[in-house]
């Protein structure tokens, strides 16, 4: 027999005050230490960035370096590129479009991977074989060149990087999906509910989805850093968000002919920006995977 | 056996189907590929010349089927720019990307595989914990920001390493390092979580029973097969860096594959940015073949099941 501390039993039966600090424990504090910050900072670009990032700051040279090196201004505090705008200006838009793409095109993938997954996982047949098929061909071109050669064709836009990346990053989760819906079809609950006369789609939309949004959550959490950065590859490459909008892939780009000159701050601050940001998703990754299904904790 | 590697063949003949498929939708989708990548302000008369050139002025489904033909027989159309062969261009690139590839294959072991086993074998110590940031860090420091920084530090700031291009050791060290960054840190994980699967089975708490030193236990029994899914690993990654070193090659000028197809981008030179693409497809899928057929050869199991 289990015998209940007094203390458990208080708390079972609710005499215990609210807990008002608990609430915090066991969050993930240093991702999201990160990430608010950023998130607020792209939601309020308009309102908290300095300066028109498309434009010199007016009076300024080009090139000049942060406020606390010699030459620096205080006005412009991280210095200017080689238009003379303002890096903090440009920095703030770029976490905009940073974090667009990278939740846009998760959840454009996650869509497509999951819907494809899931017909695929409880219809079987020839939709299942069709589906895998094009799963493995899609899965054999590395991300990144397959990415590289959409843009290329659809041209630079920042909503086409996004279904690009969608469209790159759907097959691993019609991979997983398809698995977990298989051994989904042999449970008795949704036998039961196939039994009782319920349609495939009322299965579906009742008994299966529901049952693997956990996975794709935690695929979304592990997809997101990986979103982020192949945005900032194609913006390094020309082919994705295209100028003059601040992205911090392309700002890496236009300061790498100073690097050689010592201008490090033209690189290193945009890289560094999106170090921080996939440092903290893939923290709050980490932390969903755990709390949200333990058997996924090695994935 | 037959019967395993003719299915898995015709499995792999289906991808590079769907795979040429594929690409040959998105480039009509999209757009004229000649309008996209002509001159602006190219005459009328010469883009229909050109169209007819290449054939894109028949039917779909011909165009496909003379597609495919193409690429069976390695006819992947000539490069604007070069006036050569896009095949030719491809495979006189591959040893430059193999070089590299390899390096960073070769770093990221040295790095990968002792930190992981150092981690799995001394679990939830200070070595698992510096573990623990490597892999973190690998896998949020993009390896393009890392090969910039790396410059920053070892050329323009300490100048004891070229900045680009092709030659000795020397110019190999920084763009092996950022390649292999990710795939280090991957190592190091999979290592970890393979030496501990391993050392919780049956075969090690015996050799332990027997009496055998712990260092023997590790070296001779438990990493040995710990290392199995590691280099299956590596070898799929070796594959893939030799095709997908784009941005590395280009920040450190290295003459290889991933540069060839930032050029096609950049100098709209539609051949060969189609041609690269294909052939890293076909590249991959023969190599996942083999790597198959290979497993099915050693273990029967793989065989008789799937």
């Amino acid at each position: 027999m289990v015998s209940l501390s007094p203390q458990t039993s208080a708390a079972a039966i609710g005499h215990r005050p609210i807990d008002w600090l608990g609430q915090f424990r066991g969050l993930p504090l240093l991702p999201l230490a990160i990430l608010v910050p950023f998130v607020l900072v792209a939601a309020f670009a308009d309102y908290i960035a300095p300066y028109d990032p498309t434009e010199p700051v007016a009076g300024m040279k080009i090139f000049t370096p942060p406020a606390w090196m010699q030459g620096g201004d205080i006005r412009v505090l991280l210095g200017t590129d080689f238009q003379g705008r303002d890096i903090v200006s440009r920095l703030i838009f770029g976490a905009r479009v940073s974090l667009i793409v990278g939740v846009t095109g998760t959840v454009v993938a996650g869509g497509i991977g999951t819907l494809l997954g899931v017909l695929a996982g409880y219809l079987g047949g020839w939709v299942d074989q069709v589906v895998m098929r094009v799963t493995d061909a899609w899965l054999a071109l590395p991300a990144l060149v397959f990415a590289i050669f959409l843009a290329t064709m659809l041209g630079p836009s920042m909503w086409n990087i996004v279904i690009i990346l969608g469209a790159v990053y759907w097959t691993r989760y019609a991979r997983v999906i398809r698995g977990e819906v298989l051994s989904l079809r042999e449970r008795e609950f949704v036998k039961l509910a196939e039994i009782a006369g319920a349609s495939s789609a009322r299965v579906i939309r009742r008994h299966i989805v529901p049952n693997v949004l956990n996975t794709a959550m935690v695929l979304a959490s592990l997809t997101i850093g990986v979103v982020i950065i192949a945005e900032a590859s194609l913006s390094f490459l020309g082919v994705g968000v295209p100028p003059p909008q601040p992205a911090w892939g392309s700002m890496l780009a236009e300061g790498r002919s100073t690097l050689m000159v010592g201008m490090w701050w033209l690189t290193i601050l945009p890289g560094f920006c999106i170090m921080l940001v996939v440092l903290a998703t893939q923290l709050l990754g980490d932390w969903l995977r755990i709390r949200l299904d333990p058997q996924l904790r090695n994935l | 056996m037959i019967r395993f590697i003719i299915r898995r063949t015709l499995y792999a003949l289906i991808t590079l189907f769907i795979l040429s498929l594929t690409i040959f939708t998105v480039v009509r989708l999209t757009g004229d590929p000649v309008s996209l990548m002509a001159e602006p302000g190219a005459r009328a008369e010469d883009l229909d010349r050109v169209r007819a050139e290449w054939g894109l002025d028949r039917p779909y489904p011909v165009q496909f089927l003379s597609f495919l033909k193409n690429i069976a027989t390695g006819e992947l159309g000539k490069s604007f720019n070069y006036e050569m062969p896009v095949s030719t261009l491809y495979f006189q690139r591959l040893p430059n990307s193999l070089e590299l590839a390899a390096a960073a294959t070769l770093l990221s072991f040295l790095i990968g595989i002792p930190a992981g086993l150092i981690s799995g074998v001394r679990v939830n110590t200070g070595w698992d914990n510096f573990g623990k940031v490597v892999a973190l860090l690998g896998l949020s420091v993009p390896g393009f920001w890392l090969g910039l920084v790396l410059i920053l530090v070892f050329s323009v700031w300490l100048e004891w390493l070229p900045t680009s291009g092709k030659g000795d050791w020397r110019h190999l060290v920084m763009p092996a390092l950022a390649l292999g960054w990710y795939f280090a840190a991957s190592l190091l994980r999979l290592t970890r979580s393979s030496m501990l699967e391993v050392l919780r089975s049956e075969y090690i708490k015996l050799a332990r029973l027997k009496g055998l030193p712990g260092y023997v236990v590790i070296a001779m029994h438990a990493f040995k097969n710990a290392l199995i899914p590691v280099l299956t690993l590596a070898g799929l990654n070796l594959v893939v860096m030799i095709n997908a070193a784009v941005i590395i090659e280009v920040i450190f000028a290295w003459p290889g594959i991933g540069r060839l197809l930032y050029e096609g981008i950049f100098q709209r030179d539609f051949p060969l940015v189609q041609g690269v693409v294909i052939l890293a497809g076909c590249m991959i899928v023969l190599i996942n073949l083999a790597i198959d057929i290979l497993y099915a050869y050693i273990d029967p199991r793989i065989r008789l099941t799937r």
